[in-house]
């Protein structure tokens, strides 16, 4: 199981990283699951990081941006199959706070370190499991032209 | 009457895989209690022990956070739609 994504888009992911800095940014995928159960991504959708009390170290994507994306991509046949956002000046791990506050099992959640201002590492961590079980694994991230 | 429920991807296992679910009801709260009833699998990731929906649980009419208009009591109409989403936050 792999996240795949376009270069177009994983070059838009690390541009968004870069345009926030210092602040964090976020952003959903939108793509496919295929039969090997990887996620192809078709298309990044740029959200508003509504955390404006501490947009430094926390990200939040308003629901109704989320309801938005979620019905326009099931009209065009698609789903989404995972989330971004950056770190900035911090490495592109999951912290507990991103774990604390993921939700969506199955699902991709990208991270970029943003490092002075410049897209550092990229790296991607599927969520497993049950709420009350839940937890990060690293998935590979495929980057194709 | 009926009605469709948007269902995210992480609860798509315990809806027969189904992304569009049609339940039959006059209000946000009956239509949830189709749903569940439907799919008794959803409910414990929809719903506290208490019976409210889990603090991390977002459902909107159309564009509308139900939060926002009559909670379980607001009405529906045959051309809404009803969208479950999870919260999506973190931070380092």
């Amino acid at each position: 199981m792999a996240l795949i994504v376009p270069q177009v888009a994983y070059e838009q992911i690390r541009k968004h990283g870069e345009e926030t800095y210092p602040h964090e940014c976020c952003g959903v995928l939108v793509g496919e699951f295929d039969e090997a159960s990887n996620k192809v991504v078709k298309s990044i959708v740029p959200c508003g990081n509504t955390r404006t009390d501490s947009p430094r170290n926390r990200y939040h994507i308003g629901p109704a941006e989320l309801v938005r994306i979620q019905r326009e991509a099931l009209l065009a046949g698609q789903d989404i199959v995972g989330f971004y956002h950056s770190h900035p000046d911090h490495p592109a791990h999951w912290s507990a706070t991103d774990l604390a506050e993921a939700h969506w099992t199955g699902c991709s959640y990208v991270i970029t370190s943003v490092e002075n201002g410049r897209a550092a590492l990229t790296h991607s961590f599927l969520l497993q499991g049950q709420e009350e079980s839940k937890s990060f694994e690293d998935e590979v991230l495929k980057v194709t032209a | 009457m009926p009605i469709k429920v948007l269902i995210p991807t992480p609860l798509r296992p315990y809806a027969g895989k189904q992304s569009v679910i049609e339940v039959t009801a006059q209000t946000v709260g009956e239509a949830l209690n189709d749903l569940v009833a439907k799919h008794p699998d959803l409910r414990k990731h929809l719903f506290s022990e208490e019976g409210k929906l889990r603090s991390f649980v977002n459902v909107y009419l159309n564009d509308e956070d139900i939060r926002y208009l009559s909670k379980d009591a607001t009405p529906v109409k045959e051309t809404d739609s009803i969208s479950i989403v999870p919260s999506v936050a973190g931070g380092r």
